[in-house]
Parts: C-alpha cells; sequence; structure tokens
C-alpha cells in the first residue's frame, strides 16, 4: 500500500479560470458582474428594468445562465442588448470556462458585462467566474431567512438587491430584521431596495452600477492598458 | 448538487497522479472540507459511490473526508474564533462584525492509499 499526500484544490481548475477571465475583463476595462439567486427572485426582470434605464448611457450585454431554455435570453434581446444564452442542461451552476467561451462569442465593445447565473443559491456561490462584483437578489415573498440559510452566498455579495418591494405589504418580510441579520452576515454589502415591476429602486441602482462602471474604467486607464 | 462535478475533478487529479506514481488500483481518497464551502459530505460520497464504477481503479475505493471549521479572525481586537454552526460573523469578545474569516473554504484531496502493480 502506497500512501500519496496531494494536496490539490478541487477547484483549482475553475480558479485557474476565473483569474484568466478577471486579467481579460480587466484588459478590455469592462466591469463584470455575477447576478446570483433563488429560482423566481426576479433577477431577469431587474436586468430587463435595468436596461431601460442605462439605455444611452452604458453599453450593457448578458450572458445567460439557464437548465434548457432561452426564454430569459430572448427577454434581453427584446431590450436591444447584446446576449449570450448557455444552456447547462440540468446543471446547476456557471463555471468559468463557460463564461470564458461565451464571452469570447459577444461581438460587441461592451462596459459592462452581467452575468445571469442559473437560480439556485447553493452551488453558483461556490464558482468564481472571474467577476468584479457579486451581486445577490432576495425577493420579500421569499422570506427574511434566506440571508441566514445561505450564508456564503450573501458573505460574499459586494451588492444585495431586494426585490418585490411592491409586494412588502402582503408579506411577511421586515426589512428591519433584514438590516440586523446583514450587520452580522455581510456588514460592507450594498443593499437596495426595489421593485422590479414598478421599476421603484431601479435609478439608485443604476447610479450605483453607473459609478462601479466609471471606477473600473478609471481603474483600466491608471494602468494603461489598451 | 454540484458535487458531482466536484467529485469528477478529485478523481481526475487522483489518476493523473496515480499514474505518475503507477498505482493502479486506489483504496481511499481523503478529502479536506470546510464548512464554510457549500459542499455537503453526503453527498460528495453519494456522487464518489455512482461514478466510482466506472472506472476500474475506484471500484473498491472509498472516500474519507475530513470537515474542518470556519475560522475567524477580528480585524479590531485580534480575537480567534471559530463558527459551527450559527453564520453570525461578530466577534465573542468585543462584539465587532468587522471580521476576516481565515478558514473554512478549504476544498482539496488530502491524499489517497493505493496499490502499485
Amino acid at each position: 500500500m502506497v500512501q500519496v499526500n496531494l494536496g490539490t484544490n478541487i477547484l483549482g481548475a475553475n480558479d485557474l479560470l476565473a483569474r484568466q477571465n478577471r486579467n481579460l475583463f480587466a484588459s478590455k476595462g469592462v466591469l463584470v458582474l455575477n447576478l446570483m439567486s433563488s429560482p423566481g427572485s426576479g433577477k431577469t426582470t431587474i436586468l430587463e428594468k435595468t436596461l431601460e434605464e442605462l439605455q444611452g448611457k452604458v453599453r450593457l450585454g448578458v450572458i445567460e445562465g439557464d437548465l434548457y431554455t432561452d426564454r430569459d435570453a430572448k427577454r434581453i434581446e427584446n431590450k436591444g442588448a447584446p446576449v449570450i444564452q448557455i444552456n447547462t442542461q440540468g446543471g446547476c451552476h456557471l463555471d468559468a470556462d463557460m463564461v470564458a467561451k461565451s464571452y469570447q462569442n459577444i461581438d460587441a465593445e461592451l462596459d459592462v458585462v452581467v452575468i445571469e447565473n442559473v437560480g439556485n443559491l447553493v452551488c453558483p456561490a461556490e464558482f468564481d467566474l472571474g467577476e468584479d462584483l457579486r451581486v445577490v437578489v432576495l425577493s420579500t415573498t421569499e422570506g427574511n431567512d434566506k440571508p441566514v440559510k445561505y450564508p456564503l452566498a450573501f458573505r460574499q455579495a459586494q451588492v444585495i438587491i431586494v426585490n418585490k418591494m411592491d409586494l412588502l405589504p402582503y408579506t411577511d418580510f421586515n426589512t428591519n430584521r433584514l438590516s440586523h441579520d446583514l450587520l452580522d452576515l455581510n456588514p460592507t454589502a450594498q443593499v437596495f431596495f426595489v421593485s422590479g415591476r414598478t421599476g421603484e429602486g431601479i435609478d439608485e441602482w443604476c447610479e450605483w452600477l453607473l459609478e462601479a462602471v466609471e471606477n473600473k474604467k478609471a481603474q483600466h486607464n491608471d494602468h494603461g492598458q489598451e | 448538487m454540484h458535487e458531482l462535478a466536484l467529485v469528477e475533478s478529485v478523481m481526475s487529479a487522483v489518476k493523473i497522479s496515480a499514474a505518475e506514481n503507477n498505482i493502479n488500483t486506489v483504496t481511499r481518497i481523503g478529502l479536506v472540507v470546510g464548512r464554510f464551502s457549500n459542499a455537503i459530505p453526503e453527498s460528495l460520497e453519494f456522487a464518489f459511490e455512482a461514478l466510482k464504477t466506472d472506472e476500474a481503479m475506484f471500484c473498491n475505493a472509498q472516500l474519507f473526508i475530513k470537515q474542518t471549521p470556519v475560522v475567524c479572525r477580528c480585524r479590531q481586537c485580534g480575537r480567534e474564533f471559530t463558527i459551527e454552526r450559527d453564520f453570525r460573523f461578530v466577534c465573542p469578545d468585543c462584539q465587532s462584525n468587522d471580521i476576516k474569516i481565515t478558514g473554512g473554504r478549504e476544498l482539496y484531496v488530502d491524499y489517497y492509499e493505493g496499490d502499485e502493480d
């Protein structure tokens, strides 16, 4: 019997590709978001509203992860944005390799790429895609306990968007409770309260996003990269 | 559910190393899984049992998983502490929430055992 000590990182292959993605995005000065949530919390609707709000201000493209369909990609396309579809064929998350291949297929100069991950708060949290910012959406109809139940996803997020604020009166969702939980879990996250349906709060989120785009561009110019 | 993808990469890492070390049969694979990774030990075991029958060298192998705690350090007072279940990153001494997570995200193949030709 032989014992071999290995110490191989199981996510090593993905992490390496994610680093390559991050370098590529930096060299282009493009800001990349990894948008995550559980199914049905409103990622695509928020994206649609964001595209409307930012039309003419910023060039935004979307990499759309979905198990089998291209329904969400069609919705984004209808807003006039370049979109690349990834069907994971039942796979529960996107990985850095899928993103690298999709990014190559975007035939447009962009300021922002939003990667809409597969609806799932467990598996996608584990896979670095090379993004600059992780954005987690949580909706009021899902209840208050999502952050505590999915601590990794919420701890790693730089932005948390609370959606379906128009339905707040019909739920037991408590925004104070959420703020309290986030203080212990992720005190530095930017939190936005929006309604994808009515558009409430989308302007604030978009203003913040525009600033992040400018910062990324400034960084890019500072390094004198092409 | 992503445990299937994780186990595939475990098996491929072990396979490459086993070839380099002239090992034909793997009997034991030791993994280290942090409690702040989203990989569930039971799901890793389930995935391994499902996949190992496809490869002769893994047919009789068993997975041994060591879980490591979530280790935190308070940036305010320097206190080190661990978290087991309730993921609230608050210093037990000074109550600060300015906490650095220093351990618990581990996910690696520690070792494997096997037989040579």
